[in-house]
């Protein structure tokens, strides 16, 4: 058995000591989460007087794709629901030119900041064989409810990496019911009797996001100035990002430009990879001291 | 106490030697012949690992127990980091399981739970008797497979950031009654099983063709007519579990949901579960060499599905990959036929029963089709892989009855030994009769009088198919002869279309034997009665002839 070069020694007594020192008051608990880099301070809530508000549009450049049919011959049910028949929703360019379903969000900039998630869930409903809405946010923490609009067999078969995922059945009309506890962009969800239905569910722990709808417009009101990363994320065409600057109650518009030629290329990510290095305990968490145990 | 002469203590030595060697022979020697196999595996993985930076967090820290073992024995499959990238995984369908997102298949646990650890032992002891998993409760020891438990679990970081998994509360099974079975019938469509597995449970329903599991790879509902391959177990408790706990990582989804919101009692659930077990044999099919082709009296059934093939004994014939000669087929859909035999000494009718999801050519798995062919190992890439094919099946049989135990190259015959072929297609379906002197070299022979007749019905996932020929035909030394009473060798093989499979893209067996009854001879009536008559004359006359004896010598009891 071969000893390991050098001494490790565990960083918690050696803090342990410190914080005792320093401190003099507290009980082991805040020792413990003193150890920790990030402390959680009480986040201040969002004053709306000197609330601003970003607002913007996703412009598709380029030709629009032919949208794909689905056939539902082997569905009556839901076949009779699309009387002009079903198209797929993995590209939706509106009218004017903008994109369907992108995805808006802010990404960093939000700091420390806690935002208590609303108590009422958001709906993901299957209606003739489609998820409705097909791209949605939802708080982590706060309920999504699952909804067969259909009354024939569903599966609801979400696949997130970093939160745990379900497969669920639903051969009726009913309502099923979790959460999720991890942020992510984005889960996928899908059916597995019918192999066209898709949905994306963005898990967020604030409040700040926004699908593009008929207008290809987002808005993210209510945010505190300061620096921010906005994202828009499509399925087919990637991600983009914009940084900017808010001051005190300013107006800010964007635009996001996706072509068609960028799918070829685009990375479109589904949560952060997960890091399969776990062995022997080891964390992602840096640790105090590793400094000076390093030799 | 004394330990005797100096011959004795040798003795001692000795047998408490073998004593120890006793106590562990079979393990270790196992152990260093399959180690032999896997020898240059180990070392190029050796290799491999030695440059990787892995190498330098482990020299710092004790190796975990089971890295060793997972090492050796599992990391050819699920790779060195569990990923389900070993090198054998690309000559597998399903893949090997990704450890890294913490999805297992088989658990007690809600879905999107983690397994309970007693989950995964179970797992590792059985084996998934559908895939390329083993068991290895008979080649690892207790602690070995303990280690390995803890070991994979050290892939994924959900095992430390969740809490511990609860089972599902799970009650006591109702007993099995036929209106059980018939409400297990109902709930069945009801909830619509059928839509993948099919109204018969052959795998063959609607939404069968684009089922993909998680890990983006083709995937098939189970064949519930064969519950020895159940992942999970065939039980009718390990069905249960499975519609409670849903399949993580595959298209079948938990059933729990149901339960909670009240559109089904557990009883009814169980009822399903039932149902299922009663689509399977109670026992599974035990494979027997020779295929025994009973005399009828009547008419020689011409069809599929005519009533006298019910009488007919049925023997299972399991079918796998051809992985000899390229291309090679690594995950043929047909695993197994049915086969039955009849003659009534003038024509042999030879009856074939396999499941296959599809009458192909079928659009509704060309999809699937291409799929397969892309992801196998070894990739294809010769056109053809996207043509329409049809479904096949061929009897192998050699030229003459064999006198020894010699007999052809199994796999389709060679120059030296050609082998005689009866073969059908789903399209068009006219029976053909062949020579080939090996896999890609098959030719047809001439249709003739007395030529080889068939008749195919395909019904919801499975295909019945009747060959019938004359036992002696005129051209005595192009075809086989069949004669009754002795053993004739054959071999099967099967194509599924749909699955990209073509000439050696197939399912085949070794040699069996086919062997034709003789009529009952007169004398086996005659005999025994010859025979008792014989015993008992012999009986008395001894008998007789003792108690004679017996009163002679006997002095006369006083009055």
């Amino acid at each position: 058995m071969a000893r390991p070069r050098g001494f490790r020694m565990h960083p918690s007594p050696i803090v342990m000591a410190l914080v005792l020192a320093g401190c003099g008051a507290g009980g082991p608990a805040e020792d413990r989460r003193s150890e920790a880099i990030e402390v959680r301070d009480e986040a201040p809530a969002v004053d709306p007087a000197t609330a601003a508000i970003v607002t913007g549009r996703v412009v598709f450049v380029g030709e629009a794709p032919a949208a794909t049919p689905i056939d539902m011959s082997e569905e009556p049910t839901c076949a009779a629901k699309h009387a002009s028949g079903a198209t797929a929703e993995t590209v939706v360019v509106n009218p004017n030119g903008t994109l369907r379903n992108v995805f808006v969000y802010v990404k960093e900039g939000l700091g420390n900041r806690t935002f208590p998630a609303p108590s009422e869930p958001v709906i993901l409903d299957q209606d003739g064989c489609v998820y409705h809405p097909h791209v949605v946010g939802v708080r982590v923490g706060q309920r999504l409810t699952i909804r067969n609009s259909d009354g024939i067999l569903h599966n609801i078969n979400a696949s997130p990496s970093q939160n745990r995922g379900f497969n669920i059945s639903q051969p009726t009309n009913m309502e099923s019911t979790r959460t999720f506890t991890v942020p992510e962009v984005m889960i996928p969800i899908a059916c597995d009797v019918h192999g066209w239905m898709q949905a994306y569910v963005g898990v967020l722990e604030h409040p700040y996001f926004s699908v593009t709808g008929e207008e290809g417009t987002f808005s993210l009101a209510q945010l505190p100035p300061g620096d921010y990363v906005i994202e828009a994320w499509h399925e087919r065409y990637g991600t983009q990002t914009i940084n900017i600057s808010l001051g005190a109650q300013e107006t800010r518009s964007i635009e996001f430009r996706f072509d068609a030629t960028t799918a070829a290329s685009a990375v479109v990510p589904l949560g952060a990879p997960v890091d399969p290095h776990d062995h022997h305990g080891e964390t992602t968490r840096a640790r105090i001291g590793a400094a000076a145990d390093a030799r | 106490m004394r330990l005797g002469t100096a011959r004795t203590r040798t003795r001692t030595r000795s047998r408490s030697r073998a004593a120890v060697h006793g106590s562990r022979p079979r393990l270790d020697a196992h152990r260093r012949g399959s180690a032999a196999a896997k020898g240059a595996l180990v070392l190029a993985l050796g290799a491999a690992l030695a440059l990787g930076p892995v190498t330098a967090k482990a020299e710092a820290q004790q190796p975990h127990p089971g890295k060793v073992v997972y090492d050796r024995w599992c990391a050819q499959c699920h790779g060195e980091e569990g990923r389900g990238d070993g090198v054998a995984a690309g000559y597998m369908l399903p893949r090997p399981r990704d450890f890294t997102r913490a999805l297992y298949q088989i658990r007690t646990t809600p879905s999107g739970a983690l397994p309970t650890d007693a989950d995964i032992r179970r797992v590792i002891d059985e084996g998934m008797p559908g895939t390329a998993m083993p068991g290895w409760k008979d080649r690892l020891s207790e602690a070995e497979r303990a280690a390995l438990v803890d070991y994979l679990k050290t892939f994924s970081r959900f095992f430390a950031q969740e809490t511990a998994p609860e089972p599902v509360a799970v009650g006591r099974a109702p007993r099995v009654t036929a209106e059980g079975l018939a409400e297990g019938r109902e709930f069945y469509d009801k909830i619509e099983c059928w839509k993948c597995h099919g109204r018969a449970g052959r795998a063959d329903g609607p939404s069968a063709p684009t089922l993909v599991g998680d890990d983006g790879y083709p995937i098939r509902p189970a064949d519930l007519t064969k519950n020895w391959r159940f992942n999970g177990g065939g039980s009718v408790e390990a069905i249960y579990m499975r519609l409670r706990t849903g399949i993580d990582g595959t298209p079948m989804p938990s059933f729990s949901d149901l339960l909670e919101s009240g559109f089904m009692t557990e009883e009814q659930l169980w009822r399903v579960a039932q149902y299922v077990r009663s689509l399977s044999p109670e026992r599974p099919p035990v494979v027997r060499e020779v295929v025994r082709a009973a005399l009828v009296d009547g008419a020689l059934p011409a069809t599929p599905d005519d009533s006298a093939w019910a009488a007919a004994e049925a023997y299972y014939i399991p079918l796998v990959g051809q992985i000899i000669t390229k291309p090679r087929w690594f995950a043929p859909t047909v695993d197994g036929v049915w086969v039955q035999a009849l003659h009534d000494g003038t024509e042999l009718a030879i009856r074939l029963t396999w499941n296959d999801p599809s009458n192909s050519p079928d659009p509704a798995w060309s999809e699937w089709q291409a799929r397969v062919l892309e992801v196998m190992e070894p990739r294809d890439e010769a056109p053809g892989g996207g043509a329409e094919l049809p479904d096949a099946f061929a009897l192998q049989f050699p030229f003459a009855i064999p006198t020894g135990m010699e007999r052809p190259y199994f796999l389709m015959g060679n120059a030296r030994e050609p082998v005689y072929l009866w073969r059908w297609q789903s399209r068009p379906s006219v029976p053909t009769e062949a020579r080939a002197r090996g896999l890609g070299r098959i030719e047809p022979l001439a249709v003739d009088e007395a030529p080889v007749r068939a008749e195919a019905v395909f019904d919801e996932g499975q295909w019945r198919l009747v060959f019938r020929r004359a036992l002696v035909t005129p051209d005595s030394t192009e075809r086989l002869q069949f004669r009754t009473g002795e053993a004739i060798p054959v071999a099967f093989f099967a194509w599924d279309g749909s699955n990209g499979e073509e000439g050696g893209r197939a399912a085949i067996s070794t040699w069996y034997y086919v062997y034709l009854d003789r009529p009952t001879p007169r004398t086996v009536y005659a005999t025994p009665a010859v025979a008792m008559l014989l015993t008992a004359g012999l009986g008395f006359g001894v008998v007789a002839r003792a108690q004679r004896r017996e009163s002679r010598a006997r002095p006369q009891d006083p009055e």
